[in-house]
Formats: C-alpha cells, structure tokens, sequence
C-alpha cells in the first residue's frame, strides 16, 4: 500500500510539534524517519498510525483520504518504543489479541488463530515462549513479540516507533536484520522512526530527515550521505 | 559492640542486631497495644456472659435491622464509588486536560473534611428547611434521616479509596497498552475490559476492600442525617453507640464483634485472592 502526507501539520495546546509537511512513500518500502528528539519524527508515525489526528491535512492510502479513519480501521501494525506488551497475557495471548478483538463474523476459529499464533512464532524465531509472559522475556524477545502481535492483525502497513531503542548494541544489530528480513518477506510497507542515523542509513530503501518539525531532506541513504541537502543534515549524519 | 567479636559482613542495607532488635521490637509493641489488644478486648468483652448471650444479643428486631441496614448501604455505596473511582481515575490518567491538579484536590476533599461537617452539609442541603429537600419531602423522597442520606453520606466519605490507589496506579503504566490494544482493532470498550480492567485489578481489589471496611464502620457523617432512628435509620455503629450509652456492654460489644469479623473477613478474601493468583501477581510486577 502506498501512503501519501499531504501537508500535514499539527499543533499541541499552543506548541507546533509538525509544520505542514509532505511525503509520498511508496508500497513495499522501508522508510526512516530521523531526526533528534522533538523533530516530529513520532508524531507523523502516530498521525499516520490513527493515534493522534491531524490539525490540517490530509493522509491518502492507496490515493484514498484516509484522514478520518479510526485507529481501529487503519489497520497498520504498530510497534511501540517500550513495546506496550499486555503485561498480563501470556505471550500467546499477546499475539492472538488483534484476531480475537475482531467482530464475531470475521474471528478465525480458536485452531486457527493457534495455527496463526504458531506461525507468527515461528517467523520471529521464538517457537518456545508461548506459555511465558512479558516480563520473563529479555528485551529483544520482547521487541520481537511485538512485531509478531503487530503482524497478526495482518496489517495494511508496519509502524515502529524506535524499535531498537531500547536494546543493547549487539541485539540491536542482530534485530535490525531481523527487521530487514522479516519486511522482505512480507512486503509491507514499512515506516519505522529513529534518532540512530547508522540505523536508518543501513537498514532504509528511504531516509526523511527532520528537525523541528520540518522535513529536511527524503532520499536514498547514499544520496543523503553524498548530497546533504541543508547545514542540518550534514551535521546530524556526521554525528 | 566488643572489640572481641570477629569482623562480619553485612549488606549496606543491613542494620546492625541491636538496631533490628529494636526496630521489630517497636513495630511488634505498637501492633500489639494498638491493634492486638483492642481486638482482644472487643470479642472477650462481646463473650463475657457467654456465647449465647452475644448470639442473643444480636437476633433482636433491632440488632437484625441494623446488620440489614448496614449491609445494605455498604452494598450500594462500594459499587457506586468503585465505578466513581475507576471513572475518575480513568478520566485523570488517561487524558490532559486543565484543571487536572485541582480535581485531585478535590477527589481527595472527604479525607481533609470531618465527617460530621459532610453530614451538616447534606442536612443543609436536602433537609425540611432547604428548598431541594422541601421538595424532595413534598414528592416522597426524604433523604435525611432516611436510607438515601446514610448512603450519600457514606458514598461521600469513601470516596477517595478506590481512586486514590488506582489514580497511582495507572499513571505508572501509561497509555502505551491501551494505545496498542487499539491499534489491534480493539474497541474502546473491549480494551477496557481486557487490558485497562486486568491491570488494575489489584489495586481495584484493595481499594474496594478499604472502601468497604470504612463504608461499613462509617459514624460521624452517618450519626448526623441518620437521626438514629431504631430499626429504621440506625446502622451498625450508631447502634453500637446507641448500646453503650445505655450501659448494654454486651450487646454493644457483641454488635462491635460482628463488625470487626465482617472486616477480617473482607482482609481474609484479599488474602486468599492473593494467594491464588500468586503466579499472576508474579508475573505482572516488574523486576
């Protein structure tokens, strides 16, 4: 599915967290916001997940306004930067909430949201935690239990708020493959925010840099990293 | 300390014997004079002249009223402050909004107010004399000195208990599951039951139980727009009152007896509940 921000902008109280800004991502890529904190990069990750609403302009999917739909019928696959897992449900639980939330004509059956669970399972590398619940995971289990939860709605599109955030630098590596592997398999398109510039030059087809609630410059790692577009940019991607 | 007693290590957190000595030593004292005893003192006093004596003492028309009157009040006034409560508290974590600060205040007011000044304000207000009352009255629906003003009376002291414990609670866990849930497709609804209502179950409980504990010993705000009517207005405590003004030791001891065991019995439950879900409890509470 291809996404289109058309001049979003978007105003806390009386602080501007998003001037109006536009991006076109197109389907199947693996997008990166970066910019520091406070540059709008989660923000616009929410705006288009359905979590926060626009102060004016539009968001198309597939070139359909899709500015008022619920967070419910967007239907994207949000990760969150601590992961938001139900600390009360088992990990299976975890992953089979998004089948089980559905209207009663469209749940699966019990067996085969079992099937589904164990294939979500199976893709994240982690057949044998079923039975465990979050807090007796380490911190990429975690992070990985996430994705697959996100990925069992089968979602239009995969949003990540800083999903390496939180991990330590060798894990961080491994799961920014994981990531890498698990898009290509799947084909969603994928918007994912970052404050780590090596992160989203190494693992995104498309880099938005931002900062203070502007968009610095869109392009392909090796452009940004050739041809910084603003003072800025050069800065932050020589940090 | 001697000079002669060979170096031992200790955790920085750990105080040295005497100290602890001291320290469970207070802690037991304290418990035993102000908690133990008066306990003691209640059932042997209730016993005095023997088991059938208090058992007796309790199955008078009035006795029964008052344990139907009492039961009943806390049966309406903990439901309705555990859905205030979890109202309040939702409203309060969940959103921004201004004006936040100052509801806290004032969702803590009942605590800062004496109980019998809470009980003149609901005489003033739905009394004979006032305008609202009078017409209350007039229609058939006497509040004071009747059951509607002994249950807001007692809804009114209670009601901080329930969203005082959730209120820190749910600010500590964020909206972060909420939001998930409903990214999943969840309904509003749907995640309140499923992910909001399990995580504060705990807290819920405890401020439930609090709440019912203090619902059914309430006096001062109670003993004010009760009248303290016999059989018809007066709850378990003012009838203990009423009891020991007339020198009845034994049925007023007996009376406070039941009470104190319906309150270890609402202390038993949490217990047990505990105890059952301790792998639950386990595995919610961080490391």
């Amino acid at each position: 599915m291809h996404i289109d921000i058309d001049e979003i902008a978007k105003t806390f109280g009386g602080t501007t967290a998003l001037l109006p800004v536009s991006l076109n991502i197109p389907s199947g890529a693996l997008v990166a916001l970066l910019g520091p904190s406070g540059s709008g990069k989660t923000t616009l990750l929410r705006i288009l997940g359905g979590l926060e609403f626009p102060t004016s302009g539009r968001v198309l999917f597939n070139g359909q306004d899709a500015t008022g739909l619920t967070v419910q019928e967007r239907r994207a696959g949000f990760v969150f930067q601590s992961y938001a897992l139900f600390r009360h449900m088992t990990v299976f639980d975890n992953i089979a909430y998004g089948l089980r939330a559905r209207p009663r004509g469209q749940r699966p059956p019990k067996a085969e949201i079992a099937r589904r669970v164990t294939k979500l399972l199976d893709l994240i590398q982690l057949p044998e935690i079923a039975t465990r619940y979050p807090t007796q995971l380490s911190g990429g289990q975690r992070q990985r239990v996430a994705l697959a939860r996100a990925l069992a709605i089968e979602p239009r599109m995969l949003l990540l708020d800083e999903p390496f955030g939180a991990l330590d630098a060798k894990v961080r590596k491994e799961l920014r493959q994981g990531l890498r592997d698990i898009h290509d398999e799947t084909g969603l398109t994928t918007v994912f925010v970052t404050h780590d510039q090596d992160e989203a030059m190494e693992l995104a087809d498309l880099v938005v840099v931002m900062s203070m609630g502007r968009i610095e410059q869109i392009g392909k790692p090796q452009d940004i990293r050739a041809k910084p577009a603003t003072p800025f940019v050069r800065d932050f991607i020589s940090a | 300390m001697s000079d002669t007693t060979l170096p031992t290590f200790r955790t920085a957190t750990e105080e040295a014997p005497l100290l602890r000595a001291a320290l469970i030593g207070i802690a037991v004292a304290g418990l035993a004079v102000l908690v133990f005893a008066p306990l003691a003192v209640v059932f042997a006093e209730a016993l005095k002249d023997g088991w059938l004596a208090a058992v007796e003492s309790l199955g008078n028309r009035d006795a029964r009223s008052a344990i139907h009157l009492t039961l009943l009040i806390t049966a309406i006034a903990v439901p309705a402050n555990a859905a205030f409560g979890i109202a309040a508290a939702w409203f309060i974590t969940k959103f921004d909004f201004r004006g936040k600060a100052f509801l806290i205040t004032l969702i803590d007011l009942p605590f800062s107010v004496s109980p019998v000044v809470a009980g003149l304000c609901i005489v003033l207000l739905f009394g004979a004399n006032s305008a609202l009352g009078g017409w209350l009255i007039a229609h058939g629906w006497p509040i004071v000195f009747a059951i509607p003003g002994i249950v807001l009376a007692t809804i009114f002291v209670t009601f901080p208990f329930v969203a005082r414990e959730l209120i820190p609670v749910m600010i500590e866990q964020g909206r972060a599951e909420e939001e998930a849930a409903l990214t999943l497709g969840a309904s509003g609804w749907r995640t309140f039951w499923t992910v909001t209502l399990p995580n504060i179950r705990w807290a819920l409980l405890y401020g439930t139980l609090l709440c019912t504990a203090r619902a059914m010993g309430e006096f001062g705000a109670v003993a004010v727009v009760s009248g303290k009517i016999r059989g018809q207005t007066a709850t378990m405590p003012i009838t203990i009152e009423m009891l020991y003004n007339e020198y009845l030791s034994v049925a007023a001891f007996s009376m406070a007896a039941l009470l104190t065991a319906l309150a270890l019995v609402t202390l038993c439950l949490k217990t047990l509940l505990e105890l059952r879900h301790a792998d639950q409890l386990a595995a919610i509470r961080r490391h």
